[in-house]
This record gives structure tokens, C-alpha cells and sequence, in this order.
């Protein structure tokens, strides 16, 4: 880990908008590559590094479709630099082939999704978390990334500078997975001094062409070291299952060996990764397990709930993806219920159930979107989890 | 690959370890790699510096046998790939080599848009008239009416003039060669090496297993023979010209060759204009 670059970042304090801290986050980690597609509500991400790139040395392109720049952004990361592509819901929909790629060639990279009410073009603009398990599955075959979850400008910020570092440390794509709300909304941000910022770098391999493998695990650990073209390692990138020399092998030995470690390296580092944020779990005889915007709407119906007596905690998922497995289990053993409120019809509450396996019940609070939940719709499922 | 490819004093530019390659005898694809590594070698580059980029398909695995910095894509995105990878990497020469189904069909949005924005690609399109990787399904170059798998009845939608495609949205260099023309293809592909923007070379190929079987026109030999019979060189026609029909004859020759500002030249400039001293050029990326 070193400290972010002080050309870039805008440090100081500022009354931006989600999408606009995001894009302030990319460049404090340094990302200096981003290839984009309009689409509300994510567009304000890429006005404003299509702005602030050409006066910190960074290359945006808009691209002729998102099937163009959710690979553009793939060849900026191979070239070196780091890169990121901004979505939303049918954009999302038309990048997911090339995060599987992402996935399999062990690319670092960035997806930033704000998520709006789907399916299809459904209801422009306004908000919803859909796409939590297209985040998590959305590709075909199987593999594991990272998704992140801001509910506030401040933490797009903040979680885009992690966003960029998980992907570093993992050679992963992670998804920064907003919602509308989130997105639009503006509020304070303080951005840190560039020394205060932690950025880790590209692991660079110092191994010697024909010494380095790009898809062999560095010592110790699951996440092969990077280089980068021009610099005679002759390296081979394909989508096709590949031996650690990146060379095409079609045998199920070579396929169990690459998706295993594709597999570990995220789900076995879940401690490393998995970040939440909770309050007054001691005691809570119910838990509402939420995030996103939804967490903030949460915060008056917990309130209201404690007002009446009821021992309500709350715990906010900061990673969706991997998911906090191991917390939620242990609370499951300790409460009686968990309240899931979210802008879908049941997703994450399903990973909750399945993780929970009936130790305490799980309540949803589904909401189709369009808006966020009333409180009181949150509180009447926590004092009718309690009873 | 063919016998003659597998001998070839171009194997240093081959990743031996991979071979034999996946292509069938008879298949004009390694004809046209053989011609790039002799393109490469006389342009005395230094080949650290070369990066090639495929989409998929048999053509799509040109990337992974050549001992270059080499990614092999998904179906139709090679360019886009390819424009972001030039665009972080103004140092590197990128070529991108795949299939007419690749290039012109799933990947024809980002043809013409490479071509419009004129980024700096070379673009090797190897058009053997039919999805050869899937079994030979009509592709946009098919000709009518030629029999695909899926036309079994032969085709009957108009096919894609590439080189009037590519010209018309603005790129720079096009020229197409068959397979038989080894010696232009190699002096085609080191000229278009040597130029900045969008360059387009099509080579038109022999698919001897399913184009040629299909349309019973024998082997892959006497497709040479048919394109030795049938070219007509056309340097500097005008590209409505060079449209391909059905066995008929083929126009060949390299057609456009001007300049103008490549996408990163025409962006450079504009944000300096625009931005004057407070423009902050793009740097390459340093190993911390
Ligand atoms: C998104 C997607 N759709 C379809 C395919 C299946 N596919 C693989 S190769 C190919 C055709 C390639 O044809 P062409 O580019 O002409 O190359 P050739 O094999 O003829 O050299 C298709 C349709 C795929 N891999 N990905
Ligand atoms: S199927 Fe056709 S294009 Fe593919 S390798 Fe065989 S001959 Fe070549
Ligand atoms: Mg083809």
C-alpha cells in the first residue's frame, strides 16, 4: 500500500452528488483510464472525468456501445493503467459478458453501477437494487468478484478508492453498485490529503520473461503478480480456460485448477475483503440487515422501533459480494429475526435465508423501487419479526 | 496449419509450444500469418513493442500463436480492446487479426466506429466468406448464393463490400489480397505497419473444410488456383467498385492510402486548444 498521488486529488471539503464522488475516488486511486456509455443515472460519473481527466493526465473515451466500453476499459487495464466503466440497468445488462472476462483473465478493473428500476428500460430514472444478484451471477459460467455497496457521497469516495485496490490486491473486477438515490444525492464529501489515502499499486512481478507465469499464484498466495505489455514477457490473455502461462488447455484438469483458485482467492480471502458496519447488536433480539439507501431509511424505522422498546439492531452490508457469511451466522444464532428491507423483490434476504438455514426467521421488506421504502413499512416488519 | 507454415524460417515469431495449431490443412489462415511474421520481420521493429489483438474464431486464434504481447478477446470486441489498450499504451503498434464474422457482423459497430474515430489499429481481416469456428454459417460476406449451414438453400441477403465499408467511414489504409497473393499481402501489411490511424487489410481465404465443401469447389489448392485465375489488381480504384460476387472475378489492390489525425492526435490537439496550459497530458504507466 502506498499513498495516493497528490496531482489528482481534490482534497478538501465539497457538497457533491454519489456519481461525482465517485469519479473524485477513481482519480484520488489513480485511476487514469475510463471508457463510458451514456445512461442515467450514471452519466454524471464520466461528465466529470470526461472534465477533470484531460487536467490530471488521464484518457477518457465515450465508446459507440457498452459491449465497446466494458472492453475498452480491459485493454486501458492490460496497457497498465487502471481503468473503469460507469452503467446503468440495460448498460449493466450489455457489460456482463465482459465482466466474465474480467473474471477469468484475472483483470483489475472497475464497474461502477447505479442501479435504476428494471427489468429493461423499466422506470427511467428512478431508483432500485435490482441488480444485486446480476452483480453477483450476472455473467455466464461460474466466478467470484467483489461488489460494493455506498450510501452516501462520502462513502462513494471513499469506496471507489477501495474498489480500485480490491482489484489490485485480487486481480478482480469489482462492482461499485449504487442505487439512484445514492447516485443523485448531495452531500457533504471531505476528500483526505493525498498522503492520507491509501492506494495500492499493481503488483508488478519482478520475475524475468520466461520466468514469470501471468497466471501462476505468487508465492504464498492465490493472486498472480501483473506486468504489462512492451516489456517482453510475450504474455497471452484469453478467455479460454488456460494454464498459469495463460495458454489455451481444454482439459477439465486445467478448467478444475483455474476455477478453483478463481473461486479461493476471493471466497477464502472473504475475512480480508468483507467490510460492514453495525450498531447496538449487543442484546438486539431483531437485526435489519439492509444497505445502500435503503440502510438510511432503515435508520428512522430502528429508531422509531427503539422508541417503542423493541431491542433492534442493525447491520449494514458495505460488501454485498463476497457476502459477510460468517457475521450474519453468528448473529443468527443470537436474535430472533432479521429484517431484510431492499428495493427488489427479494434478493439479498435470500442469501441471508440461505445462510441463516432457519436458525432465526428472516423477514423481507421487498419494494419494487421507484422510490425508497416509507419507515413505517420497515418499522411494522420489525415489531411484527419481534412478536 | 499447413506443413509449409510449420517449416517456415517465421517460426521465431511463432509460439512453437502451441503448435500444431488448431487449423485444418488446406486453411488459408496460417498462409496469411506466415505473411505477417515476413511483414514483421522486414520492418525491423522492435517486436517487445508489437501487441496483437484477436476477437474469436479460427482466425480469432491467430493472438495465441504468435510470440508477441497477444490477447485473445470475445466474439466481435477485439477492436474496442484494442483501442483502449493503443489508448493507455501510445507506445505500443497494435494489430488487431480476426474473422469476417467477428469484424463485420458482431463486431461491425465498432468497425465503423474505429474507423470514423480513426484510432491507430491495423486491422488484419481474414474473410473466408462464413463462420468457419461454428461450423460454417453464412456470415455478412457471404455471397448470394452460396450454401451455409445456415442458408442451406443458399444465401440470399446482399454481403458487406469491406474495403468500401471501411473507406467510406474514414479509415486511412485499406487494401485486400487473397490468399494467393503472399508476397503483396506481406508488402501490404509492413506498408500499413509503418502508417498511424486506421488501416484495414482484408485477405480473402480458403475455408477448404466448410465454405469449400459446401459449395463443392474442391480443396483448398484449387481455390488458389481460382483466386490466381480471378483477382484483378485494381490499385486506387474507387471502392463502390471492388464489391465481391459469387465466383465472380476479384478486385484486389490497395485502394485508399491518404492521412489524416488519428483519434489520439485529433484529441490531443483538441484538448490543448481547449485547455491550454492547464492540460495535463497522458503519461504511461510506470511500475511503482
Ligand atoms: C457472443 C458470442 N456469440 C457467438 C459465439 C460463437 N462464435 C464463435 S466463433 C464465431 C464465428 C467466427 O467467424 P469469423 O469471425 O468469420 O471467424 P472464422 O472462424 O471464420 O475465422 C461464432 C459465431 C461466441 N463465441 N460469442
Ligand atoms: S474450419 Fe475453415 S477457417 Fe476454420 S481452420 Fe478449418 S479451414 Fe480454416
Ligand atoms: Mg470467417
Amino acid at each position: 500500500m502506498s499513498n495516493a498521488n497528490s496531482s489528482g486529488v481534490l482534497t478538501g471539503s465539497h457538497y457533491l452528488d454519489g456519481d461525482h464522488a465517485c469519479s473524485e475516488g477513481a482519480i484520488a486511486a489513480g485511476c487514469r483510464f475510463a471508457a463510458g456509455y451514456p445512461i442515467t443515472p450514471s452519466t454524471e460519473v464520466v461528465e466529470r472525468i470526461a472534465a477533470r481527466f484531460p487536467r490530471v493526465g488521464g484518457r477518457f473515451l465515450q465508446f459507440e456501445d457498452e459491449l465497446g466500453a466494458s472492453i475498452a476499459l480491459l485493454g486501458g487495464a492490460w496497457g497498465g493503467a487502471k481503468a473503469m466503466t460507469v452503467t446503468s440497468g440495460p448498460g449493466f445488462s450489455l457489460m456482463m459478458e465482459h465482466i466474465g472476462y474480467a473474471a477469468i483473465t484475472e483483470t483489475p478493473c472497475v464497474y461502477i453501477n447505479v442501479q435504476r428500476a428494471g427489468p429493461s428500460t423499466g422506470l427511467p430514472t428512478q431508483p432500485a437494487q435490482g441488480d444485486m444478484m446480476q452483480a453477483r451471477f450476472g455473467s455466464h459460467g461460474d466466478y467470484r468478484l467483489i461488489a460494493l455497496c455506498p450510501n452516501s457521497p462520502q462513502e462513494c469516495f471513499d469506496l471507489t478508492v477501495e474498489a480500485f485496490n480490491l482489484a489490485e490486491e485480487f486481480r478482480v473486477p469489482v462492482l461499485v453498485m449504487l442505487d439512484e438515490v445514492v447516485g443523485h444525492m448531495t452531500e457533504k464529501v471531505v476528500i483526505p490529503p493525498a498522503g492520507e489515502i491509501p492506494v495500492s499499486p499493481r503488483r508488478w512481478t519482478k520475475k524475468a520473461p520466461g520466468e514469470f507465469k501471468l497466471f501462476e499464484p505468487a508465492e504464498g498466495s492465490l493472486v498472480p503478480e501483473m506486468t504489462m505489455p512492451g516489456e517482453g514477457h510475450q504474455i497471452h490473455v484469453t478467455g479460454l480456460t488456460h494454464d498459469e502461462r495463460g495458454y489455451p488447455n481444454m482439459t477439465i484438469a486445467a478448467h478444475e485448477k483455474m476455477q478453483r483458485r478463481l473461486f479461493d482467492k476471493i471466497v477464502l480471502n472473504a475475512d480480508r475483503i468483507v467490510k460492514w458496519e453495525e450498531k447496538d447488536l449487543a442484546g438486539a433480539e431483531v437485526v435489519v440487515v439492509s444497505y445502500g439507501i435503503t440502510s438510511r431509511v432503515a435508520e428512522k424505522a430502528i429508531q422509531a422501533a427503539k422508541e417503542k422498546g423493541v431491542k433492534v439492531g442493525s447491520f449494514r452490508l458495505i460488501t454485498a459480494w463476497p457476502f459477510p457469511e460468517k457475521q450474519i451466522l453468528e448473529m443468527s444464532t443470537k436474535v430472533k429475526a432479521f429484517v431484510v428491507p431492499e428495493l427488489n423483490l427479494g434478493q439479498m434476504s435470500l442469501e441471508i435465508e440461505r445462510v441463516v438455514g432457519g436458525r432465526c426467521k428472516t423477514v423481507g421488506v421487498p419494494h419494487v423501487g421507484g422510490t425508497v421504502h416509507k419507515p413505517e413499512v420497515i418499522l411494522n416488519a420489525i415489531l411484527e419479526a419481534v412478536r | 496449419m499447413s506443413a509449409a507454415v510449420r517449416e517456415n524460417p517465421a517460426d521465431k515469431y511463432l509460439r512453437k509450444e502451441r503448435m500444431p495449431s488448431i487449423w485444418c490443412p488446406g486453411c488459408g489462415i496460417g498462409t496469411t500469418v506466415n505473411c505477417f511474421t515476413r511483414a514483421l520481420d522486414a520492418s525491423g521493429y522492435d517486436l517487445e513493442k508489437v501487441a496483437v489483438v484477436s476477437g474469436i474464431g479460427c482466425t480469432g486464434r491467430v493472438a495465441g500463436y504468435l510470440k508477441l504481447d497477444s490477447f485473445h478477446t470475445t466474439h466481435g470486441r477485439a477492436i474496442p480492446f484494442a483501442t483502449g489498450l493503443k489508448l493507455a499504451r501510445p507506445d505500443l503498434k497494435v494489430v488487431v487479426y480476426s474473422g469476417d464474422g467477428d469484424l463485420s457482423a458482431i463486431g461491425g459497430n465498432h468497425l465503423i466506429h474505429a474507423a470514423r474515430r480513426n484510432a491507430d489499429l491495423l486491422v488484419v481481416c481474414v474473410n473466408n466468406l462464413t463462420y468457419g469456428m461454428t461450423g460454417g454459417q453464412v456470415t455478412p460476406t457471404t455471397p448470394q448464393p452460396a450454401i451455409a449451414s445456415t442458408t442451406p438453400y443458399g444465401a440470399f441477403e446482399q454481403s458487406f463490400n469491406l474495403p468500401h465499408l471501411v473507406a467510406s467511414c474514414g479509415g486511412v489504409y485499406v487494401a485486400r489480397w487473397t490468399a494467393y497473393h503472399v508476397r503483396q499481402i506481406a508488402k501490404s501489411m509492413g506498408e500499413a505497419l509503418q502508417k498511424k490511424g486506421f488501416r484495414f487489410i482484408e485477405i480473402i481465404a480458403p475455408c477448404p473444410t466448410l465454405y469449400l465443401r459446401r459449395n463443392k469447389l474442391g480443396e483448398g489448392l484449387d481455390e488458389m488456383k481460382f483466386y490466381q485465375e480471378k483477382s484483378v489488381v485494381m490499385n486506387g480504384a474507387d471502392t463502390r467498385e471492388v464489391s465481391l460476387d459469387f465466383r465472380d472475378e476479384i478486385p484486389v489492390g490497395k485502394f485508399v492510402d491518404i492521412e489524416r489525425p488519428t483519434l489520439e492526435e485529433a484529441m490531443e490537439s483538441q484538448l490543448s486548444k481547449a485547455l491550454g496550459a492547464k492540460y495535463v497530458p497522458y503519461s504511461l504507466p510506470v511500475k511503482a
